[in-house]
């Protein structure tokens, strides 16, 4: 990984509530919060937590479909965070997104061919060979029949939809791919013809991936790097091994701990932390470390002061004042 | 221990503009009380359907059900499928109860908490509504609710996804039914509050002894809780056994199958997934012979084409795990190590 | 919420006090010279100015609103000289034309319209909602069939229509009513039996076209909620289908309905013009229409304007009120 492909220092995005009607409330909702890492070239970085924990705000930030509060964003060595849209559009062709849902995220009256071939009309590219060719070749590049070009989403499956979703994504060959939740909404069984398919993919044409996902089995399966996230913050980041064989957060663990293992006999014996409470808002994310209040190890300090983000070691960060482990 | 409900020969199907669904067809299972039956299937499997109709939940006017399903109550047994809808409902709520996956629009947005667990206790008990709303309370603090005699008059909105499951746990066992249908409970919520709600759905088991059928698609959610497991689909069971059984030794192509597709936690390390090709069969147009026949690896080691022939029996071996295969569990095990699929 | 309703009603009788700013506006900018219509021939200059200052016409059009609201609270008195008459508290204006107080024309006028709308409101939700409720629970069969013929027959029948076959082939031929009586005002508190018979039809006639579409709203809203998943789990609790209904459908099907009724009730106090001419109820839309069209009587026009538009507003205001009522989503956080 010798260059970055996605630089992201210290980036927060804010939503401002007002409401004026019968419900009055007023306040900020900071779903992302200062949050730093990066993507190498050709790696894959998972990017894991729970609900309102900021991860798809992350990712839509990143492409530009928020605008940052603040903080910056590097994409390909550019400082991008300011970028308007005129200056953003020739990038875009460089950065591309696959959505969750299959089922709402491909037009419904266009036909499969035209949904691939508008990303070849919006950047004006003509592939050599004519524009269908080009077509064919990436349905059949994921898996999907040709011929079925001019068919309607709706003739398809889930996991095939997912797969025109990505090939929409390959068309204008992206050095980035931003994915959020691609396979949540599959069929178990689809599920790993799905990743498989990711995964070939980024051997094939060295794509880079930002995997956005609460699903820890798959986020294991496919990452070089996690990023844990936790109310807008980073509790920790580690390669894949380190972080599922020994994590040093408290949230981590209690995370890992939480998924359930398809294996009987290791469910029957393992030790479970299971956590008290619930989420806090995030439109009122608790004083010191936002984890303090469910985090059994909590001490004055973390309910005072908030952890900075520290590298323990080379692309390994933890945030907390008493992590586990050593 | 005995069994509370047992499903027998069970087939639902409905008509649809595009033609006869059959959701499912033929099944059967059993769970005792204090027992665990998880069912898993994915999409289309028929899971929710048998279960559905087990409660009386189907569309009357549309579905076709054959089958029976007996509840051994104490006064004695009764078939839910022939019964009168009129006694089936009086059942509903009091000896079966049923919570479903999404939290988030399962409760009335208009009417409190504490008066929709109170309406659900009162229909089969007699008494006034400060009784009802006391029992409520009662019910809000036994599955973890804080404050519950504050929390009792606030409404569903007021309440994060995970409390509302809670909620709806809470209005379910408001009358200590024998059986908890659970139809994907945890789907819809963070796995850290999965984790949560599994858990106090276990301690309520040892509480009520109660009989408890988790349906799910996730297998890790199985062996966490599952004392036996029956395997769906399309429609069909293809596997039920002791949850070990169907873990370590599993006599069924699709179970295999989908054992080695997925990712683990705890096996760390990018070994390429063995996915199983193809996708589940259209409930439409199911085919001739066994429903797995298109994807299963397995096919080959079979007598020429009995598999696209003829559906498969479900034989029963030891210990009562049973599988639907023209292959014997000793040969599934056996080329299972050939095909690279051996757990 | 004691909050909300208080900021709601200082922002409401502010916008009534523009409305009513806008309505003297809009008629001062009006091309014609409401001082010159009144005359078919055309005036000599000197009536002219009688006229513009009998019409309050001669000072600018800010202190012609301003008189009017003092007007409101302390009556006043209109013309010069000899030609003077007061008002007393409330004056809506003085009409030249009838020589008499608009308030007193009102005062006449108001009950009937209302007695017209509250009656066709009760009607047209109690058969509306009803008939949708039934088509909604026998969809796809005869009922459900039925009510699409009736909503596609209420709604193509403009009043006219209705309420001309109304009154010639039952009115008149069964002689529900002595041709007489037609349109005489009875109190309800002091003749019942003939407020009901002067009533009846005129209500009928307007309440189905808004039966019609209350059938078509209320069908589709019952058959939406009946798929939420809350009823499911209503089901699930083991109550009867009729319960079910009752309490839980359609306590979330009325919220909606609440709103479009409480506009639909509003819009008919610009009166239900068309109604009230056929059966020559002496109502607001009838004074109206006579006034703009006939006598060009400038008072009247402008108290019907704003009677009509502060109603919109109130309703409006109640509607919110109610639904926040019905609904604690939008109340609580």
């Amino acid at each position: 990984m010798s260059e970055n492909i996605l630089e992201l220092h210290d980036l927060s995005k804010h939503f401002e509530i007002n409401n004026k009607g019968i419900r009055r409330e007023k306040g900020v909702v900071k779903a992302v919060d200062g949050v730093t890492f990066s993507v190498g070239k050709g790696e894959t970085v998972g990017l894991v937590g729970e609900s309102g924990c900021g991860k798809t705000t992350v990712g839509r930030t990143v492409m530009k479909l928020y605008e940052p509060t603040a903080g910056k964003m590097i994409f390909e060595g550019q400082d991008i965070t300011n970028f308007s849209r005129k200056e953003m559009k020739p990038l875009r062709s460089r950065m591309q997104m696959i959505f969750q849902d299959p089922y709402s995220s491909l037009n419904p009256r266009h036909t499969v061919g035209s949904i691939i071939e508008a990303s070849f009309d919006i950047h004006g590219i003509k592939p050599a060979g004519g524009v269908e060719a080009e077509i064919k070749l990436l349905l059949e590049r994921v898996g999907l029949n040709p011929e079925h070009i001019n068919r309607f989403p709706h003739e398809f499956s889930g996991g095939q939809r997912q797969r025109i979703g990505i090939a929409r994504a390959l068309a204008l060959r992206p050095q980035l791919i931003v994915a959020d939740e691609p396979v949540s909404a599959l069929d178990v069984s689809i599920q790993a013809q799905v990743v498989n398919l990711l995964d070939d993919l980024q051997k094939e044409l060295g794509l880079s991936y930002l995997f956005v996902a609460h699903d820890l089995s798959v986020v294991q399966h496919i990452s070089d790097r996690v990023v844990v996230m936790y109310l807008g913050k980073v509790m920790e980041i580690a390669p894949t091994a380190t972080l599922f064989d020994n994590p040093r957060h408290p949230y981590t663990k209690a995370l890992l701990s939480a998924v359930p293992v398809p294996d009987p006999k290791i469910e029957r014996t393992r030790e479970r932390i299971v956590l008290q409470g619930d989420l806090p808002s995030p439109m009122n994310p608790p004083e010191g470390c936002v984890f303090n209040t469910r985090c059994w190890k909590a001490k004055d300090l973390c309910r005072t002061k908030a952890p900075a983000p520290v590298e323990i070691a080379p692309n390994q960060v933890l945030a907390c004042h008493f992590p586990e482990g050593k | 221990m005995s069994n509370f409900l047992e499903v027998q020969n069970l087939s639902v199907s409905f008509p649809t503009h595009d033609g006869l669904v059959k959701a499912s067809n033929d099944v059967s299972f059993n769970v005792a009380l204090g027992e665990t039956l998880a069912i898993v299937g994915e999409s289309g499997s028929g899971k929710s359907v048998s279960n559905l109709a087990v409660m009386g939940l189907h569309n009357p006017n549309s579905t076709v059900i054959s089958g029976q399903a007996f509840l051994n109550l104490e006064s004695g047994p009764i078939d839910v499928i022939s019964a009168p809808a009129e006694s089936v409902r009086k059942l509903r709520g009091k000896e079966m109860a049923m919570i479903f996956q999404d939290p988030m629009s399962a409760l009335h947005p208009f009417y409190t908490v504490g008066d929709q667990i109170a309406e659900a206790w009162l229909l089969h008990n007699d008494g006034k509504k400060t009784d009802a709303i006391a029992r409520a309370t009662e019910m809000l603090n036994l599955v973890g609710i804080p404050d519950a005699h504050k929390r009792v008059n606030e409404f569903p909105h007021q309440f994060s996804g995970g409390m509302r499951q809670r909620v709806m746990i809470a209005m379910a066992l408001v009358n200590n039914p024998s059986l908890l249908i659970a139809d994907e409970p945890t789907t819809a919520l963070d796995v850290t509050v999965q984790a949560q709600i599994l858990q106090l759905l276990g301690k309520l088991q040892k509480e009520l002894n109660m009989a408890i059928i988790l349906i799910t698609h996730d297998l890790g959610v199985v062996a966490e809780v599952a004392d036996r497991v029956a395997v769906m689909y399309g429609g069909r069971i293809v596997e039920e056994g002791k949850v070990d059984d169907i873990f370590y030794n599993s006599a069924h192509p699709y179970t295999r199958g989908l054992l080695n597709s997925i990712p683990r936690v705890d096996k760390v390390g990018s070994h390429r997934l063995h996915a199983i090709p193809g996708q589940p069969p259209s409930l439409i147009a199911l085919p001739k012979g066994c429903s797995f026949a298109a994807r299963c690896e397995y096919k080959r080691f079979t007598q020429g084409s009995i598999c696209n022939e003829s559906v498969p029996a479900l034989t029963v071996g030891t210990n009562g795990h049973s599988a639907r295969c023209h292959l014997t569990p000793a040969q599934v095990v056996q080329h299972s190590l050939e095909i690279g699929t051996g757990a | 919420m004691v909050r909300y309703v208080g900021k709601r009603l200082f922002y409401t009788l502010l916008l009534m006090l523009f409305v009513s700013l806008t309505v003297y506006f809009i008629f001062d900018l009006l091309p014609s010279d409401p001082a010159r219509l009144g005359c078919v021939k055309g005036c000599p200059d000197s009536t002219v100015e009688l006229n513009r200052i009998k019409l309050g016409l001669d000072v600018p059009v800010i202190e012609q609103w301003w008189r009017f609201i003092l007007g409101l609270f302390q009556g006043r008195s209109y013309g010069t000289g000899d030609a003077t008459f007061s008002c007393p508290a409330p004056a809506l204006g003085y009409s030249w034309n009838r020589h008499a107080c608009v308030t007193d024309v009102i005062k006449e006028t108001f009950p009937v319209t209302l007695s017209l709308a509250l009656g066709a409101l009760f009607m047209w939700l109690a058969l509306g909602v009803s008939l949708g409720i039934l088509a909604a629970r026998k969809k796809g069969k005869w009922q459900d069939k039925a009510s699409t013929v009736f909503v596609l027959v209420g709604t193509s029948l403009p009043t006219f229509i209705t309420g001309i076959m109304v009154v010639l082939f039952i009115v008149l031929q069964f002689n529900v009513v002595d041709p007489l009586e037609i349109g005489i005002w009875h109190s309800p508190f002091t003749d019942p039996v003939g407020w009901l018979q002067t009533f009846f039809f005129p209500c009928a006639t307007l309440a189905l076209a808004y039966a019609a579409t209350y059938t078509r709203f209320t069908r589709s809203n019952v058959i939406e909620i009946s798929q939420e998943d809350y009823i499911r789990t209503a089901r699930a609790k083991g109550l009867s289908e009729k319960v079910i209904l009752r309490k839980h459908t359609l306590r979330a099907a009325i919220a909606p309905i609440v709103t479009m009724a409480g506009m639909d009730f509003a819009a008919l106090f610009g009166g239900a013009v068309i109604t009230e001419s056929i059966f020559s109820l002496n109502g607001l839309g009838k004074l109206s229409i006579k006034a703009v069209t006939e006598t060009f009587d400038l008072p009247i026009i402008v108290a019907t304007t704003l009677i009509a538009s502060s109603f919109v507003v109130i309703m409006n205001l109640l509607v919110d009120i109610a639904y926040a009522y019905i609904d604690p989503r939008v109340r609580t956080k």
